[in-house]
């Protein structure tokens, strides 16, 4: 009896959490040129309109580049300091490792408007450099929270195993160290990924006037009205934002599996 | 600059390289000295064991020659040239670990070409030897397997399959059997032993394990606390310990304390209240001076049981059998003479001495070893 009761509300809380996704992502196929119930048939009229809206493919190769470039950055920096944290010893390595992480524990807006206030103070303006560089600041601490753990468990021997047979760091590092550390900078650049991706607090405040991410670019559509395309738009943000991270672990599992975890 | 090239005459009269050489090396990990000033040659084609409990420096001593630590003070030199800033990669030394370290991702001829790579090896050259290597550890079939897909013993074969095929000048060897079981830890001894015959490479091996160090080495380190307590040959090491760290160590040891109370160049005479007076050959007793209090070493295998009618001697004395360990062919007794608690091992010849038997024991004076008391 008791147990029927848990499992009950737990799907009480799972319909509460998941229902208006599976209602947007149902509404987007809805032909109706009310973004809202009740469905009139089927349709893909959203999707082809949404593909025709300029303002929003620009959003989305904007976003697109901004992601890529975020989580092309956040590895690279992120690896290099987990590197440095976890294998040398360096001089105050406990703060370091604090201020890495800290843009997490943070509130977006607070450090939105610091960053903003910092650059207005140092007069610079605005620009696409200076919001992709926002972006890295709060995806780089869970690139390194990712990278660490598992260089954590690379042993060391392995490293020096390669050295004593002639591999100079460098060529150890590329040989050895970044294939079995694969899996965690694919699951790090995702992350990165996703969340400048998604991200709407911060991108606010830095984006350059003009320039819209998808996130900016459905926030200025709600204002006017609530078009279907939004609707369809939402879908394939579900698809990208679920669907990439679901599709990088598998390729990190299989990958981790190859290499004998 | 090129360090000068130091040659030695071993024992058969032939000129010889030293392999290895450390002069005068200290290891300082802040406050705390892990190698106390510690001075070693070892010879071309030698096995060196370095044997101690942990924590006594071994290791540190051969990440040290392996270039993995830098010491801070001394000199290390292989093959009669100073490579104290050579880095790791530049020394052209075989390095197995306690856990293999095969490089997980790639393929058992992978594993073991590495090396190869980095020393300008032609490609068509490369297989051959890979293939050579996995014969020699006797695992020529299992190239194209990938390290988890192997046992542990069969991984450490290829760990040092995949050292040795780039021929280095020293072999360095870390506690590379401690992570077997038992049974298979023996026949890796034997195989360990017969590979580095057969490709005659000096090798440095580092072990807490004394039936390794005794079966498989040339030269035995005993270390302690950064020092080394005895260098020498098993038997040496084993039959005439120099100190009573390394009876303790090797083997099973009963230390007396007694008093010196005569002593020439042929004899030392030794006596305690329990066990009597003993007269032991001068050569037993090399470190002892002078009259006074001094340490009696019996290993545990030298004293012999026998029943209580036997043959009274000089060397025999009374004892009561106070507890039995019983190992199948032999037995390990403790027995009380005096107030004295001592071990016996013993082969078991019928049936072992019960408990509370009263036996008589004998042990030989060339089997005690005298070592100098604590005051000198």
């Amino acid at each position: 009896m008791g147990w029927m009761l848990i499992r009950m509300w737990a799907i009480l809380v799972y319909i509460f959490m998941f229902l208006p996704v599976a209602v947007v992502v149902l509404l987007s196929f809805n032909a109706s040129q009310f973004g809202s119930f009740p469905m009139t048939g089927f349709s893909f009229r959203w999707f082809i309109e949404l593909a025709n809206n300029e303002a929003i493919l620009r959003a989305f190769r904007t976003s697109i580049i901004l992601g890529g470039l975020t989580a092309l950055i956040s590895t690279t920096l992120g690896v290099l300091a987990s590197l440095a944290l976890i294998r040398y010893k360096v001089p105050g390595q406990n703060l370091i490792s604090t201020v890495l992480i800290a843009p997490i524990l943070v509130p977006e807006v607070v450090l939105a408007v610091a960053l903003l206030l910092f650059l207005n103070f140092l007069s610079i303006n605005k620009s696409f450099a200076l919001l992709l560089f926002g972006h890295v600041i709060f995806t780089l601490p869970f690139v390194i929270l990712v990278v660490q753990a598992r260089l954590i468990g690379i042993r060391r021997d392995i490293e020096e195993a390669a050295l004593s047979l002639g591999a100079n760091p460098v060529q150890t590092f590329f040989q050895i160290t970044l294939p079995l550390l694969l899996p965690a900078v694919l699951a790090g650049g995702l992350f990165a990924f996703t969340i400048s991706f998604d991200d709407i607090t911060g991108t606010l405040f830095w984006k350059p006037g003009g320039v819209e991410t998808v996130p900016t670019q459905i926030f200025a559509m709600l204002r006017n009205s609530i078009s279907p395309e939004i609707n369809a738009l939402g879908t394939v943000m579900i698809l990208l934002t679920v669907g990439l991270p679901v599709l990088g672990l598998a390729i990190a599992r299989w990958a981790s599996m190859k290499s004998g975890g | 600059m090129l360090a000068p090239v130091v040659l030695l005459i071993n024992n058969a009269g032939c000129w010889t390289l030293n392999a290895v050489s450390l002069t005068d090396i200290v290891k300082q990990f802040g406050d705390f000295t892990a190698v106390h000033r510690m001075s070693l040659d070892i010879a071309e084609g030698g096995f060196v064991t370095l044997l101690g409990p942990s924590g006594c420096g071994k290791t540190t001593t051969l990440r040290m020659i392996a270039g993995l630590l830098d010491p801070t003070e001394g000199e290390i030199a292989i093959k009669g040239k100073r490579v104290n800033e050579v880095p790791i990669h530049r020394r052209n030394l075989g390095l197995v670990f306690q856990n293999y370290a095969l490089f997980p991702h790639k393929t058992v001829a992978d594993n073991i070409a590495f090396g190869l790579k980095y020393r300008n090896v032609p490609r068509a050259d490369r297989a051959a030897k890979v293939k050579e290597a996995l014969d020699l550890v006797q695992l020529p079939h299992v190239a194209e397997r990938y390290p988890r897909e192997l046992s542990g013993g069969q991984q450490q074969r290829i760990a040092l399959a995949r050292a040795i095929v780039i021929e280095p000048d020293v072999l360095l060897l870390d506690e590379p059997l401690s992570a077997l079981d038992a049974n298979l830890r023996e026949d890796m001894r034997v195989e360990l032993k017969r590979i580095q015959h057969r490709i005659g490479v000096t090798t440095v091996f580092v072990t807490h394990d004394q039936s390794e160090a005794l079966a498989m080495s040339d030269e035995i380190i005993v270390m302690s606390a950064g020092r080394v307590e005895q260098a020498g040959p098993p038997e040496a090491v084993y039959n005439t310990p120099a100190s009573e760290f390394v009876a303790r160590f090797l083997g099973a040891s009963n230390v007396v304390e007694a008093q010196c109370t005569g002593l020439d160049r042929q004899e030392i005479v030794v006596e305690n209240a329990d066990l009597g007076k003993l007269i032991i050959p001068a050569d037993r007793g090399p470190l002892v001076r002078a009259k006074g209090p001094v340490k009696l070493v019996i290993r545990a295998e030298k004293l012999a049981l026998a029943g209580p009618g036997s043959a009274e001697s000089a060397t025999n004395f009374a004892a009561k059998v106070e507890a039995v360990d019983y190992q199948g062919q032999a037995a390990r007794y403790f027995i009380r003479v005096g107030d004295l608690q001592l071990q016996a091992i013993n082969m078991i010849d019928a049936s072992p001495h019960a408990e509370g038997a009263d036996v008589s024991v004998g042990v030989r004076p060339r089997d005690c070893t005298v070592l100098p008391g604590d005051g000198e």
